[in-house]
């Protein structure tokens, strides 16, 4: 602890003993030691220990209850050769890239045309960024209502009149994992908004007046001055949605719940299945640390690059 | 020009009216009658409007084998949320101030700790908390929950706090310690005081991710325990005899009312918490 300026010496209040305010400065430097080593504690040391311990049991042969015999790398053998995880990381590829990169694109967008001094800007903006608030589980439950075919929009469709309109996504193995990109990108859209729209508008006014007098249109001072100006920001967002897109589970859950089948499996749904339908605990930390290994994949270069561009901005 | 302020106008309210469609279709079906829906889709005007359904949904729906609606859930849902941001906050502010305005060795790395468990995911967390929870006999219970969201929900809190903290001028603290004043007085007079911005922003952020936070709340506890976020799977699982989408309808719309509520009126402090929670 940084060494703390002495206090000014109080003068012994007439009728107290010395003593008494020894032990009364003792147990006040016992008590903010625990305010501050507690919480601390709580706060560092659950996420430790719980890395550690989990991790620990995925080299155990834990199956109902935790059993602290050690077998290896042979849950992490099995975990990888079931149809579950095989799918759910193919799964993974297609949603995360399908999810990150149209939220993007849609964020983007909403961005730059609420860029424009339109009018009700805030009433836009609240509009697109409800879906934040309200938890996966209610819209996914609302979205497998709407893409339901015998309840949701194709039976609208089709009770219009279009009888062959077919949009059964929800129901086909092949298609319903876009159903989850569907679900995700409309609930996404507008945090990547957000963040696009607070780049845009902290860019110098200098420099778009100076783009503008060398005579680019909005488009080229977009393409060319705009954007390449919030480049790191694009790389926030995408490193934000692509660890959220592993995290996935809620939507997931209430969406699909992985099937039909097990067409819509997901890492998280992977371990979850392990852990608690076929209680074997050994082998969902196996894949609970291999989810954690592949945000390391994510994040770890990530967190690089944020060191050195702190670094490149300190030098400059 | 004109035409192109047009199409920018048209495109957003397009899109704005794209994003409402799940939330307006759930309204309208919270207004029709079950039999209505299924005789039609999902997506239609009322023939004629009934307010039935949030009665029924209330506290007469069956799901899971009870036929009490999701009353008692959503009495479990505050009853954890309100507990556990409240804690939760707390002890983000007073470890974001040690951090933040008492130095001392080890810090940065315990920082960078806390700020590690953003990102953990909950999957690594599940097998630990078994097995505290069970050890304290709290499965099965809120107070489990409320136990693991304030955990957990530390993470989050001490980074809030802690970045808005580091931004109080040494000097401030200097001149207290001066003064006699110690690590309780300065904490009391000087930081809390000047923390409300940034403890609307963490309360805001702790309720609506407690509320809406779902894998911990079905996990570890079952029946009459549950959460609503929890409850509210079942409900989708259980209606298969007996189509039910208006009460179910009725049912999603009051679970999802005490965030939507909390984000209209604090939309910018939400937005906020988000991105403080996102980008760092």
């Amino acid at each position: 602890m940084r060494t703390i300026l002495p206090l000014p010496a109080r003068e012994p209040k007439a009728g107290r003993p010395e003593v008494a305010d020894v032990w009364r400065r003792r147990i006040g430097g016992a008590l903010t030691q625990l305010a501050i080593w507690v919480p601390l504690a709580i706060a560092a040391g659950h996420v430790v220990v719980f890395t550690v311990w989990t991790t620990w049991v995925s080299f155990t042969a834990s199956t109902l209850m935790p059993d602290y015999s050690w077998v290896g790398l042979r849950n992490y053998w099995a975990v990888t050769r079931t149809a579950n995880f095989q799918i759910a990381y193919v799964n993974l590829l297609i949603f995360g890239l399908g999810f990150v990169l149209l939220t993007m694109a849609l964020g983007l967008l909403l961005a730059i045309l609420l860029d424009q001094r339109v009018r009700g800007e805030n009433v836009l903006r609240t509009i697109f960024l409800y879906p934040l608030a309200v938890s996966f589980v209610v819209t996914g439950t609302v979205w497998s209502w709407l893409l339901n075919p015998g309840l949701g929009i194709q039976k609208l469709v089709n009770d219009l009149g279009w009888t062959d309109f077919r949009f059964d996504w929800l129901v086909q193995s092949d298609k319903a994992i876009y159903t989850l990109i569907l679900a995700g990108v409309w609930q996404g859209a507008g945090f990547a908004m957000a963040l696009f729209l607070a780049g845009l508008r902290s860019v110098d006014g200098e420099l778009i007046k100076a783009a503008q007098i060398d005579g680019a249109g909005p488009w080229r001072t977009y393409h060319r001055v705009l954007l390449p100006t919030i480049w790191p920001i694009f790389v926030t967002v995408f490193v934000i949605l692509l660890q959220s897109a592993i995290k996935a589970f809620d939507l997931v859950r209430a969406l699909t719940g992985g099937g039909p089948g097990i067409s819509t499996m997901l890492p998280t749904l992977v371990v979850y299945d392990f852990m608690f339908q076929r209680s074997e605990l050994g082998r969902g930390s196996a894949a609970a640390v291999l989810m954690l290994l592949s945000l390391v994949v994510v994040l770890l270069p990530y967190g690089l690059y944020v060191r050195w561009q702190r670094q490149r901005q300190a030098r400059a | 020009m004109k035409w192109s302020r047009l199409i920018i106008h048209a495109a957003l309210i397009a899109l704005a009216l794209l994003f409402l469609v799940p939330l307006g279709v759930v309204v309208v079906n919270s207004l029709r009658s079950s039999q209505e829906i299924a005789a039609t889709s999902m997506i239609g005007w009322p023939g004629h409007l009934t307010f039935a359904n949030y009665g029924q949904a209330w506290n007469h729906f069956c799901m899971a084998e009870h036929c009490w609606g999701i009353e008692p859930y959503m009495l479990n849902s505050f009853t954890l949320a309100v507990p556990a941001t409240i804690l939760s906050t707390l002890l983000g502010a007073l470890a974001g101030y040690s951090i933040a305005l008492w130095r001392f060795r080890g810090d940065q790395m315990i920082f960078a700790l806390v700020t590690l468990g953003i990102f953990l995911p909950e999957q690594m967390k599940l097998i630990p908390w078994v097995v505290v929870l069970r050890d304290l006999s709290l499965m099965n219970t809120i107070a489990g929950l409320v136990l693991i969201h304030t955990v957990q929900g530390m993470s989050f809190t001490t980074l809030f706090c802690r970045n808005y903290y580091v931004g109080i001028p040494q000097d401030l603290m200097k001149a207290a310690r001066i003064d006699g004043a110690g690590f309780f007085r300065i904490f009391w007079r000087i930081v809390l005081p000047l923390s409300p911005p940034i403890l609307i922003v963490t309360v805001i952020f702790q309720f609506t991710g407690i509320w809406n936070e779902f894998l911990f709340g079905v996990t570890f506890t079952s029946g009459g325990q549950q959460p609503v976020t929890a409850a509210l799977i079942a409900l989708s699982a259980a209606i298969t005899s007996e189509p039910m989408y208006g009460e179910q309808s009725a049912a999603v719309l009051i679970a999802a009312l005490p965030t939507l509520l909390v984000y209209l009126f604090g939309g910018r402090y939400f937005l906020s918490g988000l991105t403080a929670g996102a980008v760092k």
